[in-house]
Parts: structure tokens; C-alpha cells; sequence
């Protein structure tokens, strides 16, 4: 990877933007976390420490940005989980907020509107996809949601019914009925 | 067992299956891939698993446990599950860097890249490109040109996204690809634009002819994705910077007009690069307005991006940003905490004096709610507002005062007391209240750095104040109270007080009586080395030794001290041969700005003491004297760049020509530098460059001796490097056969001058007495009329030729510099310079004093 530092206050012509991304649970625990450049909290002990910092500052207020250990970072939380998008601070705030719609907006479209811990948890694969379709070492590569989620939710409907368990059964039976309640 | 793991997992409060995986379970379960066929399912999960404890790095894999997790996962590819293939992918990426053997898989890969399933092919370009290395590289380049202008835009954008990272291991292969890049930046897919903008702008990171080409061409017809507009606008700005003259319009016109952009990001990025560009606030005027519609925004992160930049420009333009107060005004209250404390620092740096009452009141409202870096940004802020209204000093150290009561970390903590300190140095009127504070807080500082620093302070500035008793009292609780370091730094700072005030003498020597009975070995030997000094009575002694003491770069005198060691360990060692430690400068930062990283500072002579250790006899020369500052002998944008450093030592200075070769298509070779020397002098060793590459700097170093006679040193050289020229491959770097041809490039003149020899500084405050003790020294004198026709700059001239600080002139109406300093090999000289204007001309009296009278002289030659 190439880091030239920027000496004067322009912003680096430069397509790695994202330092970060990652979600959180309500206890300010990982759930997932990625870090793109090497040179910024390169253990896992520093990243999570950074992200204990993180989600004191964040968890309370629902101020969407703020700048922390020299790096920007927006936020968005629903019900338990925190999502977060981190750059450089000589980096546009508006460009790592569209990032952060992005992850956001697909990992809501993934979990059917049921942006849950628990739902997270049922779903890790497919959102691990997302995050992957979405940065990749630090270069933002999609930021269109839908075209993220049809590759990133693969998981066709097509499994025969013995293999799903009878939870799994009842949840999409569950659902379709809400969407249908709903239209 | 397996069934009651279940179990406690399903009881556990949140229901996180993932919560107690273990790595030896899970790498067992992975066996399970190597059955056939496979549940898709059921591999999922267990991949997934393996997914979780890679990203939760509590559980380190091992190499062989990633290896055999690694190959475990490569049977999968049996499998026709789309959603198994691409968690595979993401498998190999994660492991590939803790696996061995990975590049196993790219036959595997290739296959899918080039097959007929879409949804596999952009993830399994990109899976390969993270695994392969650029012998590899060769072989799937077909594949990679081919996917650049693909049809589906995904595998399009993998591709060129693979290529980017890839460039920084192979960047001439990937050159290879910029043509297909270039096709691709007019794709209708916004991202594919944006990417191969990046990869065609990143492939002529050097190359500024034809990066000006590509914006202009761009520039004209406009791209339709936010994202490479807000590229081209970048690198449009960074063009505006290299070259600010009329050819840079077009671009400023674009940027310009990119204020007018549908997409926020854009008219952001537009934005910030005008205010980071343009000098006058006319032309700032629209950037300022679309700023200012920020900060009235819904969305915090765009009222951040407005406020945050108005506040960067409060350096440069306060009087654009005043205009914007109402808005601001409007922002601190806001909930984002960030915004409020930029809004009402900026206010700050920009308002009245009748305002700062009420924003401060303002900020102490929430300044416990916001982080240390805004605290800090804070604290800076006040600290500027000290300086601007020294009658304001009151509130704000007290309001500084409160801060430093409440939580924080040391960078925060250290933050105030640099700007108390800072009161203390400007404002002779908050002296007394600003040290009062500090000696309150290092009542109860848990920061042994910090409390040292104030301890020193307080030693240097306590005894010069009114009361200076009352400032003992906080410095002994520390030697009755704290550890080792506070105790022994506490020592000196009593020590300081003994020093400069006689009545307090009798007082002091009993408490430094007693701290010879600490237990800790510095401080006993503090106690008994100040002891000692003051037992004397003799006030030179003591002035030499505890109050003027010169500090050497620690740096430096470790190397000195290991050299001395080294070769001359029986000789006695010479302090004055260690260059002193340069007064911090001040950095020049932004008004308000969050960045809390600094770079390293070193000095010039730590810098260079590397390479110059690789001369071969270099210790026979003795402890570097010092290193001067860089001269370029060659003007900008030639073939060769040559700069030039001196290094100079008691009897001989070292030239390092450092060349820079800027020709891609040739390598020099056998570069060596001839020298034109003055009569007197004489070239000892010289140290060619072997081999100049393409833009990597290489040294040649020539030792040369000084004359005998110190007067004979200030002389002009004459310089040409010479070399051999062998043409190569731009891309490879690889020269022709063939002998090459032997070629000369002439160097500009050069000079050896007094201030390249002197260790100067400005006159201390006991000047007076200083130059008096040396009366009986010899002296040299003579009058000058010297051209200039104003005071100020010919005083700033003279302290140039001379080698001092600007801050040696002193005095108003008669100018008068006052310096002094250590000249190579140890002669210690001070100067004294009296210029007064008359008629056209500034006439001036020079005289300068040191033991050594050729020293005395050459000083005044070096006016002449």
C-alpha cells in the first residue's frame, strides 16, 4: 500500500479512504471489524481498545461523527448494534458517510428491516459478504446497496425444506407474513 | 458433550453462537470439508466460525493451524454453492497472509475468474490478486487486462481495484494495464470511473506532464460519478499548489465549478480545496457561502465539514470567517459535541474581547463531555487568546486552572500546562498568578514528566519573582513527597533559588543539607554537586554552573560520549564539542485543528550521523561539530539534483553532495564530484557514488582539511560532478550492454562561511556581565557602512553572515546585536554590533572578543 503523508492541508489524491469499519454490539463488544491500513492500530489489542474508546464516546449521544485518535469517524446505531465507519481526519466526512449508508443500508436490506443483534448473528455470513463487497483494503468498491446485497445474499430459497430446521422454517414464515401484513 | 455446549450457548444471556468458539474444536470440525459431497450449509457455519475467531484475534491460528485450516478449506471447491464459493474466497484471503503454500489455489481461482459464473468471477479476481506474487503475475495478465473493460461492472471494478493494491509490488506490470484503465474511466458505471481514475492517476504518480493532461482532458468533460469528481478535484488542487500561475486557471475554474454539483460530497470536496487554495478572500467568497449552508444543515457530519474548515481558515482569513459568526453562534449549542467546540473556538480566535466572558462560560458548559483531542483543541485556543488579550489573563488562567483540576490523560494534561507556562513567559503581569496554579497542581500530579517540567520552570522563573520563599515551600513538599525523578528535579530547582538569591542561601544549603540523606542516588548527588557550587561562594562558579549551565543535544552526547570511549577513552572529554541542544521551534500550526500527531523532531546532525558513519576513517576526525542546513547546487527541474551539506569538525569539513538523478532512462555510474579547492585548503578522501538509480538519492562525500590558519578558511569552491552514463529500461531499470559514456554536469559555486563554522546564539539575559568578564580578552573592532539603507535589515544580514539567531537584536531606536558562541575546535567568541542608519547608509560598529585573537578577527572578515 502506498501512504504518502500529506504535507500541506489538501486533501491526498488517494483511493484508500477507509480506515475502518465495524459493529458493535450494546456492550461496545465486536461483532465485526475490519482495519485496512497497516500502519493504524496493527493488533487486534490496540483495535480493541481503540473501540472501547469509540463506543464510551458514541453510545450515548447519537451525534453521528466524531473525531477520535486522529480519525474521523461516523456512526449510526439501531436498537443493539453500532455500526462505524472510520477514515484519515484530512479525509472528507462526507465521502466516509456515504460509506457508513452503504454498510448500513445493506446489512439492513440483508436482515429484512430487523436490524438486530440476534438477526445479525443468524445472518454473520452473509454480512461478512457485504463488508467484503463494500471495502476492499481500504478502497471503497460499491456503495450501491442493492447491487451489494444480490451478491452478497446468495442464499437461495431453494434448499429443500428437510434441510432447514423448524426454527428456520417458522422465521420465514414468520416474515413473509410481515411483509405481507405490511404492503 | 456436543449437545450440552448447545445448550450453554442457547442460555447464554444474548444467544451469540459465536461466543465460545474454540480453535482446536473448529479446526476438527474443518476436517468435515474433506467428505464428499458436502452439506453447503453446515460448511458455511464452520467457515463462518473460522471467519469470527480470525476477526476477534483474541485466538491466535498458528502458522500450521492457518496452513491446515487453509488446505482444509481448498476442498470445498467441489462444491457448486454459490454462497459456500464465496465464503471460500473470503476464507483465502483472510488466511492467505497467515498460510503457507496459498498460491496452491491459483489454478482454482483462475478457473473461476475466467468461467462463465458472473457472480463468481469478480470475488475470485480479487481472492487472487491477494495471493499471488509478481512471478505469478505474468500469467494471469491476459485474464486481468481482459477483466478491466469487462462488460459486468463488478468484475470490472475488481480488477482494477486488484490492480491498485497491486501496484505497489509490481508497478511496472501494472503500468502495463493503464491503457485499459484509461478505457474504463468512461464507463457508465460510477465506480468503475472512479476506479480506473485512481489506477491511471496513481501509474503517473511522477510523472507531472502527463498527470496535467489527464486532469485537463477530464476537466473539460465532466464525470458523472461523485466519487471521481471528488479524485479530480484533488488532483486539479494539487496541481493549483505546484504551480499557482496562470496555467493553473482552467483548473481553478473547474474546481470552481464543481460548488455547483448536485452531490454534497462534491461541492465538500470543491469546497475545501478552494479554501485551501486561493489567497485573497474574494475568491473565497462562494467557497465560504456553500460552507456556511453546511453548517445550517441537518446532518452533523456535514455541519462538522463546514465548521471544521471555517475553523482552518480562521488562520488565514478571520475576517471571511467572521462573517459567518451568526452561524457559528448559531452551533454551540449543538448536540455534536465536535461541532460545538470548533464553533466556539473559532468564535474565540475570531471575535472581540468583550465576547471571550460569554464563550467561555459557554464552553466550561460541556468541556467535560467532549474527548481529550477537543480538550486539547481547546486549551490552544485559550492559550492564542492570552496572547491576543493580555488583559483577559485572569479569567483565563483561571478557567486554564480549573481544566488542569479536573480528568485526563498526560497529552491533555500537558496541553495546559504548556499554556500556562506559555502566560507565564508573555505576561510578566500573570507571572505570579500562572505559577501559583502550577505549584497547585503539582500538589497532586500524577505525571512525573509533567511535574518535572514545572519543577524546572519554577526554579528558572521563582527566583526572579517578588516572593520568591513562597515558591520553596511547594518545591521541598516534593522532595518530602514524590519518586525519585520529582525528588532529584525538585533538588536542582531549590538549588536555582540558592543561586540567585543570596538571603535565601543560609535556608537552602540546610534543605539541601538534607536531601544528601535521600535514598535515591541522583538525588544525593545532586544535593551534593549543588552543595559544593554554592559552599564556594564564588558567584561565577555558580553562575556558570547552575544557572547558565549549556545543555548539550542528549542525543548527540551519547553518540560523543561512545566515540570518546571508544577511541580516546584515556583523554579527557570536551562538553563544548557536543553540539547544544537548538532551541524547539515553534511550529507553525493552524489556527484550530484536531490533529494530535506530531512528527518526531530530530536535528539535523542525528539525521546525517548514519550515513556519514559508513566513511571509511571518519573517527579519526573527532565529535562532529555540527551539520549545516542543505543548499541546493543545481537549479529545480534539471537532470540532476544536487544538494549540498557541510559537516564540520575541528579541523576538517566533510561535503556531502547529496544527487538525485531525475532521468529514468539512465543510471549513472562511478558519480564523483571535482573539486575546485582554495589555495590552502586540502582534499583528504573522497567517497564516490557506485550507482545514482532513477529518483533514489545517492551521497558522494569528499574529507577536506582547513587551512592551518583560521582566516584562510572563508573561501569560495568550484564544483562539476562527474560520472559515467549507461542508458536502461525506464520501466525495469535494467541498463543496456555496452560500456555507457563518461559525462560532467557543472554545480554552482559554493562558499565556506563564518556561519558555517560558529555554534551561535543569541546574548542571555545577564549579557551585560557576560561581556564584561571577558574585558581583558582580545578584542577585534572596525566600522562598516554597510549598503543597506534600513536598520532592521541590515542588522538581520549581519546576524545571517554571522551565523545568529534573529533573536540577537536587541534594542529600538540603536540597534545593537548581542551573541556569542563556540567556533569549531572550541574558542569560545562574542560579538557586539552597534548599527545606527546615517543618510543612505547603516554604518555599524562591530567587536568581538574571544581568548582567541585569528577567531576575534575573522568574525569582522566575515562582514566584509
Amino acid at each position: 500500500m502506498v501512504h504518502t503523508t500529506m504535507e500541506g492541508s489538501l486533501f491526498e489524491p488517494t483511493l484508500y479512504i477507509v480506515k475502518g469499519m465495524c459493529i458493535l454490539d450494546n456492550d461496545g463488544n465486536r461483532i465485526l471489524a475490519k482495519y485496512y491500513d497497516k500502519d493504524i492500530m496493527p493488533t487486534a489489542k490496540e483495535q480493541k481498545a481503540f473501540e472501547k474508546n469509540l463506543f464510551n464516546k458514541t453510545h450515548r449521544a447519537n451525534a453521528e461523527i466524531i473525531m477520535l485518535e486522529g480519525l474521523t469517524c461516523v456512526y449510526k446505531s439501531n436498537v443493539d448494534l453500532f455500526f462505524y465507519v472510520m477514515g484519515s481526519s484530512h479525509e472528507n466526512e462526507l465521502i466516509l458517510q456515504s460509506v457508513l449508508n452503504t454498510l448500513y443500508e445493506s446489512v439492513s436490506i440483508l436482515l429484512r428491516r430487523n436490524v438486530e443483534r440476534r438477526v445479525l448473528l443468524d445472518n454473520l455470513d452473509a454480512v461478512m459478504l457485504a463488508f467484503d463487497e463494500i471495502c476492499d483494503g481500504g478502497v471503497i468498491l460499491d456503495t450501491d446497496p442493492t447491487s451489494i446485497v444480490g451478491r452478497a445474499a446468495l442464499r437461495t430459497e431453494d434448499v429443500p425444506l428437510g434441510e432447514q430446521t423448524v426454527a428456520q422454517v417458522l422465521q420465514s414464515a414468520k416474515e413473509q407474513l410481515k411483509w405481507s401484513l405490511l404492503k | 458433550m456436543s449437545f450440552k455446549r448447545d445448550k450453554k450457548e442457547e442460555e447464554d444471556s444474548g444467544g451469540n453462537p459465536y461466543q465460545n468458539l474454540d480453535k482446536t474444536i473448529i479446526l476438527q470440525e474443518a476436517r468435515y470439508f474433506n467428505q464428499s459431497p458436502v452439506n453447503p450449509r453446515k460448511c458455511s457455519l464452520i467457515l463462518t466460525k473460522i471467519l469470527y475467531l480470525l476477526n476477534q484475534g483474541e485466538q491466535k491460528f498458528t502458522t500450521q493451524e492457518a496452513t491446515e485450516a487453509f488446505f482444509a478449506t481448498t476442498k470445498l471447491f467441489q462444491s457448486k454453492d454459490v454462497m459456500l464459493r464465496r465464503m471460500v474466497y473470503l476464507c483465502i484471503k483472510e488466511l492467505s497472509t497467515l498460510a503457507q503454500d496459498v498460491i496452491i489455489v491459483t489454478s482454482s481461482l483462475t478457473k473461476d475468474m475466467t468461467g462463465k459464473e458472473d457472480l463468481y468471477r469478480a470475488a475470485a479476481i480479487r481472492a487472487l490478486c491477494s495471493i499471488t506474487d509478481s512471478t505469478m503475475l505474468q500469467a494471469i495478465e491476459r485474464y486481468m487486462k481482459q477483466a478491466i473493460v469487462d462488460k459486468n461492472s463488478a468484475v470490472s471494478s475488481a480488477a482494477l481495484v486488484s490492480a491498485l493494491h497491486l501496484s505497489s509490488t509490481a508497478p511496472d506490470l501494472v503500468r502495463r494495464w493503464a491503457n485499459e484503465a484509461q478505457e474504463a474511466i468512461s464507463s457508465e458505471n460510477a465506480m468503475v470511473s472512479y476506479h480506473a481514475l485512481g489506477v491511471v492517476a496513481g501509474s503517473r504518480r511522477n510523472d507531472k506532464l502527463s498527470t496535467v493532461k489527464l486532469v485537463t482532458r477530464l476537466a473539460r468533460a465532466p464525470l458523472k460519478s461523485p466519487y471521481a469528481l471528488c479524485l479530480l478535484i484533488r488532483l486539479a488542487a494539487q496541481l493549483v499548489e505546484d504551480d499557482d500561475s496562470d496555467a493553473a486557471q482552467p483548473y481553478i475554474e473547474f474546481i470552481e465549478c464543481c460548488l455547483r454539483h448536485k452531490s454534497e460530497m462534491v461541492i465538500y470536496e470543491a469546497a475545501h480545496a478552494i479554501v485551501n487554495l486561493r489567497k485573497t478572500a474574494r475568491d473565497l467568497a462562494p467557497a465560504v457561502s456553500v460552507l456556511q449552508l453546511f453548517c445550517g444543515s441537518s446532518k452533523a457530519s456535514l455541519r462538522l465539514a463546514g465548521a471544521r474548515t471555517l475553523a482552518r481558515l480562521t488562520a488565514k482569513h478571520p475576517t471571511a470567517v467572521a462573517a459567518c459568526a451568526v452561524d457559528l453562534e448559531n452551533l454551540i449549542s449543538d448536540p455534536n459535541r465536535s461541532v460545538a467546540t470548533l464553533a466556539v473556538t473559532t468564535l474565540l480566535a475570531t471575535g472581540a474581547e468583550s465576547s471571550v466572558d460569554r464563550l467561555m462560560k459557554q464552553i466550561s458548559s460541556f468541556v467535560s463531555e467532549i474527548s481529550d483531542e477537543f480538550k486539547i483543541v481547546v486549551v490552544r485556543a485559550i492559550r492564542r487568546l492570552c496572547t491576543k488579550f493580555p488583559r483577559k489573563h485572569q479569567s483565563l488562567a483561571a478557567f486554564l486552572a480549573g481544566m488542569l483540576r479536573d480528568e485526563g490523560g498526560l497529552e491533555y494534561k500537558a496541553a495546559i500546562a504548556d499554556a500556562i507556562i506559555a502566560l507565564v513567559e508573555e505576561n510578566a503581569e500573570a507571572k505570579e498568578t500562572g505559577l501559583a496554579h502550577l505549584c497547585e497542581f503539582i500538589e497532586d500530579c500524577e505525571h512525573t514528566a509533567l511535574a518535572v517540567r514545572i519543577l524546572h520552570l519554577l526554579g528558572r522563573e521563582g527566583p526572579k519573582s517578588r516572593q520568591p520563599s513562597r515558591y520553596i515551600r511547594f518545591i521541598y513538599n516534593r522532595v518530602i513527597l514524590e519518586s525519585g525523578p520529582v525528588r532529584a528535579a525538585a533538588v536542582s530547582a531549590v538549588a536555582q533559588f540558592g543561586a540567585q538569591r543570596p538571603e535565601l542561601l543560609p535556608n537552602i544549603s540546610v534543605l539541601l543539607a538534607r536531601c544528601q540523606l535521600d535514598e535515591e542516588d541522583e538525588v544525593r548527588d545532586r544535593a551534593i554537586y549543588y552543595s559544593a557550587i554554592l559552599d564556594t561562594g564564588d558567584q561565577q562558579l555558580i553562575n556558570d554552573y547552575i544557572v547558565n549551565v549549556p545543555k548539550p543535544n542528549p542525543v548527540l552526547l551519547e553518540k560523543a560520549l561512545r566515540d570518546h570511549l571508544a577511541t580516546t577513552p584515556d583523554d579527557p572529554f570536551n562538553l563544548l564539542s557536543v553540539p547544544a541542544e537548538e532551541e524547539a521551534k515553534e511550529s507553525k500550526e493552524p489556527i484550530v485543528e484536531i490533529e494530535i500527531r506530531k512528527p518526531v523532531q530530530m536535528s539535523i546532525e542525528e539525521i546525517y550521523g548514519e550515513q556519514l558513519a559508513k566513511i571509511p576513517g571518519i573517527e579519526r576526525l573527532g565529535a562532529l561539530f555540527k551539520t549545516n542546513l542543505p543548499i541546493d547546487l543545481t537549479e529545480a527541474e534539471t537532470e540532476y539534483r544536487v544538494r549540498l551539506i557541510k559537516h564540520i569538525y575541528a579541523r576538517h569539513v566533510i561535503f556531502q553532495f547529496e544527487c538525485v538523478n531525475t532521468l529514468s532512462d539512465q543510471l549513472l555510474e562511478h558519480v564523483c564530484v571535482k573539486l575546485e579547492v582554495p589555495g590552502e585548503y586540502e582534499v583528504k578522501t573522497v567517497v564516490p557514488c557506485e550507482k545514482l538509480v532513477y529518483d533514489k538519492p545517492g551521497s558522494v562525500f569528499l574529507v577536506v582539511e582547513y587551512p592551518c590558519v583560521f582566516l584562510d578558511s572563508l573561501a569560495t569552491f568550484g564544483a562539476t560532478l562527474e560520472f559515467l552514463v549507461r542508458d536502461c529500461d525506464p520501466t525495469t531499470g535494467i541498463p543496456d550492454p555496452g560500456e555507457g559514456y563518461s559525462d560532467s554536469y557543472p554545480l554552482e559555486e559554493f562558499e565556506m562561511t563564518c556561519a558555517d563554522q560558529i555554534r551561535a546564539r543569541a546574548g542571555s539575559d545577564d549579557w551585560e556581565q557576560t561581556w564584561e568578564r571577558v574585558a581583558n580578552a582580545p578584542e577585534a573592532s572596525e566600522t562598516f557602512v554597510l549598503s543597506q539603507n534600513d536598520v532592521n535589515e541590515a542588522a538581520k544580514a549581519v546576524c545571517e553572515h554571522l551565523g545568529l539567531p534573529k533573536a540577537a537584536i536587541v534594542g529600538d531606536a540603536v540597534k545593537e546585536i548581542r551573541g556569542g558562541g563556540i567556533f569549531r575546535g572550541g574558542a569560545p567568541v562574542l560579538v557586539r554590533a552597534r548599527l545606527a542608519a546615517a543618510g543612505n547608509a547603516v554604518t555599524m560598529k562591530l567587536v568581538s572578543r574571544s581568548p582567541r585573537e585569528d577567531i576575534a578577527q575573522l568574525l569582522l572578515a566575515a562582514i566584509e
